[in-house]
């Protein structure tokens, strides 16, 4: 039995004046599941998660998140939501303790202090929570940023490259701890990457986007099987490439 | 969900976290309105000694520059700390957040009040002790006044912040120089009757140029004119509410040219 869908989004497009940057696409993420995104650049991943996130508007089609149509009613599900994009920074001034107070104030949580706490032992934080964000290396950003993320326990996490310009050590370790999110909490992760051996890991499920539209959907290593090729970017490679048939 | 008191908390708190860490920050709210305040006070001081003194009255013009300072300096406490979330890049971290934009503009606000506390409080001071400016001759109608300017403030302060959210950065200098096209205008050291018929009916759409007009009628003679007073709010109540339009209709334009992810740059 298929797991009722937290994200869906049905034949949505979107121009930005004469040019169609999502063409039509229609997928739905089932709920406790991970899926990526997976494009070159253009392919229109950054548009669809903002309009997932309800700040790109639709030209047409639908995008509801936990059953609320995301264009119209956003409001009522953010606080279940939340995520994370190396293009957005934190106040660089405020300490990382102030960061997180505000956050954990703006969506809503209970207990701050508590949660705070929680998230600087699980993330490594603990030395950093009073020195200031822009003080801190990428990988410590990259920390603090997923702490954000994960201060409402968010249902929905969408993650926009969540380990890019990262060294393999600190990404290891942060694909390790959305892994062990995903499976405490049962929370629908949604990913854009460029980056294969992250996709493979972490996700049921790649959706390849080619210039807007969907050009294959399916489980990673299902990909890897239909193209007859070893490994993911392989694949990648040849959707980019438009060399689908050659492959098989 | 609806309007949450704690999220508007959030936000002004996480302004002065900003504002306390920052001694440029601060210095800056004080900086101007004081050396604005020397200038023209002495500029008074000179000449209620050399000509006709009746346009001097009670301090007209430190309280002119004071109540313009209330104007200005509302608007850019509003836009700077939006401007804050867009130099630091953390727009689409609020944008994302449960906070509505009702409740970021009632941050915005409130911190607009916070800063012209932080930077009009020692200049009145100043300008009480130095410059004749008669706080008492003005009494309730200072109230009344500085009301009306802040409103008159937040209303151009939102279109701003409209037009930042759709144009990125490349609206930023509006936001320090927007207010500057009231100046003339609105009559704020010389009556309206100086000005150029043509221009009058420009002068009379603005609700500072009533304000002004009332503050200089206490000074001069005594009466708080409540007809400038009525004017100056229904003026602003319009103001307000296309304020409040267009800021809806750029931040929906924003999110139409996906440019919200993207408003630093």
């Amino acid at each position: 039995m298929t797991s009722p869908a937290t994200i869906a989004v049905d034949a949505l497009v979107k121009d930005y004046g004469p040019v169609r940057a999502v063409d039509g696409i229609s997928f739905a993420v089932a709920s406790g599941s991970t899926a990526a995104l997976l494009g070159g650049n253009g392919a229109g991943k950054s548009t669809t998660i903002g309009m997932i996130m309800g700040l790109v508007k639709p030209t047409s089609g639908t995008v509801t998140v936990l059953g609320t149509d995301m264009a119209r009613r956003r409001h009522d599900v953010l606080h279940r939501m939340n995520f994370e994009s190396p293009y957005v920074d934190m106040p660089h001034r405020l300490t990382v303790r102030q960061n997180l107070t505000v956050f954990g104030m703006l969506y809503g949580v209970a207990d701050i202090r508590g949660r705070i706490a929680t998230l600087a032992e699980a993330l490594d934080l603990v030395d950093l929570l009073d020195r200031p964000s822009g003080k801190l290396s990428a990988g410590q950003k990259t920390r603090v940023a997923l702490a954000k993320a994960l201060v409402n326990e968010p249902e929905v996490m969408l993650l926009d490259e969540p380990t890019a310009s990262l060294d393999p050590d600190t990404a290891d370790w942060i694909r390790s701890h959305l892994e062990r999110y995903r499976a405490a909490r049962g929370a629908t992760i949604l990913l854009a990457s460029h980056n294969m051996g992250e996709v493979e890991r972490l996700c049921d499920r790649v959706i390849m986007l080619k210039q807007g539209r969907i050009e294959d959907d399916a489980a990673p290593g299902e990909l890897v099987r239909r193209y007859g090729r070893s490994n993911l970017e392989e694949v990648f490679l040849d959707v980019a490439r438009g060399r689908r048939e050659a492959a098989a | 969900m609806t309007f949450s008191v704690t999220r508007v908390a959030a936000l002004c708190l996480r302004y002065l976290y900003l504002l306390v860490s920052s001694w440029p920050r601060l210095l800056e709210l004080i900086y101007w309105p004081i050396l604005n305040l020397l200038t023209w006070g002495f500029l008074q001081t000179y000449a209620m000694g050399s000509t006709n003194q009746t346009l001097f009255v009670g301090g007209a013009l430190v309280s002119g520059l004071l109540l313009w300072e209330v104007l200005f300096r509302g608007q850019i406490g509003f836009s700077v700390s939006f401007l804050e979330e867009v130099w630091s890049r953390n727009l689409g971290n609020i944008l994302m957040s449960p906070l509505r934009p009702i409740e970021f503009v009632a941050a915005l606000m409130t911190m607009s009040l916070l800063r012209l506390a932080v930077g009009m409080i020692p200049t009145v001071i100043l300008a009480v002790a130095f410059f004749g400016f008669d706080l008492a001759r003005l009494g309730i109608g200072f109230a009344a006044f500085f009301a009306l300017l802040v409103i008159t403030g937040w209303a151009v302060g939102l279109v701003v912040c409209g037009l930042i959210l759709r144009h990125g950065l490349g609206a930023e200098s509006l936001a320090w120089t927007i207010m500057f096209v009231f100046w003339p205008l609105c009559c704020v050291y010389y009556p309206l009757s100086v000005l150029p018929g043509w221009m009058k009916p420009l002068a009379l759409a603005l609700p500072p140029t009533h304000v002004f007009e009332g503050m200089r009628a206490v000074l001069s003679q005594g009466v708080l004119r409540l007809d400038l007073l009525a004017y100056a709010t229904v003026l602003n109540i319009i103001w307000i509410a296309i304020a409040a339009f267009a800021f809806a209709a750029l931040l929906e334009k924003a999110r139409d040219a996906g440019s919200l992810l993207s408003s630093g740059e």
